[in-house]
């Protein structure tokens, strides 16, 4: 059997070895689709875009739509809660990071950043899940005049931004854009 | 079995017949009739049967209640409304399943505690005690599943916000939680994965249990001294001796089930729940079920980062910190002495962490704010310190009471007290079941 005399390995420890691996191989692969059913099927992915139109909007108010489940916050912001988020030092953010999906991950929690960006401060995207554990934060409420989330206590300003609480950051601005001077194409 | 072989002997024919093929009577004769067991355990020591009669209320009840609900979005929160009109019996078979939950609970809590007071998870018992912890796990996690399928309010978020725990787990996290979610946010698909799983966690529960009972008879139960079984006058038979306090203890517990299924079946449930879910508003002050409380404020205690970890993370790990804890009892405790009946210091802590976990729980159900916050901070600093701090170091600097020789010794010396005769122990064996 072995061709050579300095040699432990024989044909029957190749055998076990192969035979090993491939069961090992064989049961995860076999396992793999039972674990991946789970998870977000066709249908769900395909609600990856909708178009909402936010002519309506008056300064002050905001709409709420639902995207892949979640509720999405529009806000056409007042000039006082534009201020008050432009007055805010950098310092005094939790969460430095702008969270943008439209912005490079670096940019950093200005409040030009987080809004619909320059001439478009007044307008205001994010997903209404607080980073928390996932409850709606609600509107205009608060010790920071923004958003103010039931369930634990975080306290979001008027720019989303995370000022108290045990949320670690900023409500997540999706990916968006204005189609039109009245509509916004979100995802 | 503990300290013997099998006694039983077929009398009939058939009885040989099928004791020479599979000898599942004498099995149940050598578990359940025969068993020696310490003649001096108290009202304590009912819990583990009655657990296993709750185990069995809740899949019977389930599996019926599983006959009229419908595991879809659009159905499910009517189907339930269904079972509670116009089904037959239908309103008695989910209060008896809805109550059956918590007095699982209230059963296991009293069960754990049992076993924390008398030193039940010590060597020779560390396998019975992990076990009995895993299906504490087991039982939370079917709990929890069970809690979404009526899919009201409280349903739906108390699914949004314990699934997005596992968002702060580094790396895996949102991943693990889209599988677990079937989605980006709770809907159709994580209705669908609770109910399958809700349905299948109690047949592990119940495969567990074999082995936490298969353990429990090798090494045989303990009792309230802590001292082994040295000879035959310290053990009665289990039948029927303690099958008749155990049925004792199940008819009182029973009773009080009755009195909430038929007097005040939503007492443990929150109204809110008779609100279907909307994915688009959170109520204003979300609550888990009761039994999960006291971990609710302990994740809620940390509001501050701790280094490299965030507060959302330090809560999490905190929250399961606190049960996977359980798991380190047998080797946290130094002490040589079991029970604390014969450690002072013990006992005190004890009670003082057994208030502290009902304390746990009341601050669970407040909002976090104000001095609920430092309050939740000092109690969970005290649920850790209890069993990383205390229980080592007391086992060191603790001195025990004097423990008696055999557990008829002790049981003689209590009731020399109560009577005057001094009646042998296997004379009056109904005193001391």
């Amino acid at each position: 059997m072995s061709a050579t005399d300095h040699s432990d390995v024989t044909r029957r420890d190749f055998l076990y070895v192969a035979t090993g691996t491939a069961a090992v191989v064989g049961t995860a692969a076999a396992a793999w689709p039972f674990i991946d059913q789970m998870r977000p099927d066709a249908s769900t992915l395909a609600q990856s875009s909708i178009e909402v139109e936010v002519g309506s909007l008056q300064a002050g108010s905001s709409l709420v739509v639902k995207w892949r489940g979640k509720p999405v916050f529009v806000r056409n912001r007042t000039p006082e809660e534009i201020k008050a988020a432009q007055d805010t030092p950098m310092a005094d953010l939790k969460d430095p990071i702008a969270r943008n999906g439209n912005l490079p991950s670096d940019a950093p929690a200005t409040d030009v950043d987080r809004s619909a960006g320059k001439d478009k401060e007044n307008w205001i995207v994010m997903v209404g899940v607080c980073t928390h554990l996932g409850c709606v934060p609600l509107g205009q409420q608060g010790d920071f005049g923004g958003w103010f989330c039931p369930c634990h206590g975080s306290h979001y300003d008027t720019a989303g931004r995370i000022r108290k609480g045990p949320a670690p950051m900023n409500l997540e601005v999706p990916v968006y854009s204005f189609i039109s001077d009245t509509k916004i194409r979100i995802g | 079995m503990s300290g013997g072989h099998s006694t039983y002997t077929p009398k009939t024919g058939i009885e040989r017949w099928i004791d020479a093929r599979m000898p599942l009577p004498r099995l149940v004769y050598d578990s359940f009739v025969a068993f020696p067991v310490p003649r001096n355990l108290n009202y304590a020591y009912t819990f583990g049967g009655i657990l296993a009669i709750m185990l069995v209320v809740q899949i019977i009840t389930g599996v019926v209640l599983v006959m009229h609900y419908a595991s879809d979005t659009s159905l499910a929160f009517v189907s339930v409304e269904k079972i509670m009109r116009d089904v037959n019996w239908g309103w008695l078979l989910r209060y008896m399943h809805a109550n059956g939950a918590s007095f699982f609970f209230i059963a296991v809590y009293l069960h754990i505690f049992r076993g924390l007071y008398y030193g039940s998870y010590k060597a020779p018992r560390e396998l019975l005690w992990i076990l009995g912890c895993i299906i504490y796990l087991l039982m939370m996690a079917t709990g929890f599943m069970g809690y979404v399928l009526p899919w009201g309010q409280m349903s739906g978020w108390g699914a949004t916000v314990i699934t997005g725990f596992f968002t702060a787990i580094p790396l895996v996290g949102t991943w693990l939680q889209q599988l677990l979610l079937g989605g980006f946010s709770v809907d159709n698909p994580t209705l669908t994965h609770f109910f399958s799983l809700h349905y299948l966690l109690p047949f592990v529960i119940a495969g567990v249990v074999v082995l936490h009972v298969w353990a429990l008879h090798v090494v045989g139960q303990t009792n309230p001294t802590g001292i082994e079984i040295k000879s035959k006058t310290d053990t009665l038979p289990f039948t029927p001796y303690a099958t008749v306090k155990d049925a004792f203890g199940m008819i009182v517990f029973l009773a009080v089930f009755a009195y909430f299924i038929f007097y005040i079946p939503n007492y443990l449930g929150h109204p809110d729940n008779y609100t279907q879910f909307n994915s688009l508003k959170t109520p204003a002050h979300i609550v888990p079920e009761w039994y999960f409380l006291p971990f609710y404020a302990i994740l809620r205690a940390i509001t501050f980062n701790i280094g490299p970890i965030d507060s959302k993370l330090g809560g999490v790990l905190a929250m399961f910190g606190a049960i996977a804890v359980l798991f380190f009892v047998p080797w946290l405790d130094t002490s040589k002495v079991r029970s604390a009946v014969y450690r002072p210091w013990y006992k005190l802590f004890f009670w003082i962490f057994g208030i502290n976990a009902v304390f746990l729980g009341w601050l669970g159900s407040k909002p976090a704010e104000g001095w609920y916050i430092p309050a939740m901070q000092a109690s969970t600093l005290y649920y850790f310190a209890f069993f990383l701090v205390i229980m080592p170091l007391l086992g060191l600097f603790e001195t025990p009471k004097q423990l008696p020789n055999s557990i008829t010794e002790a049981v003689l010396a209590k009731n020399k007290g109560a009577h005057a005769h001094p009646a042998g122990a296997t004379a009056a064996p109904e005193t001391k079941g």
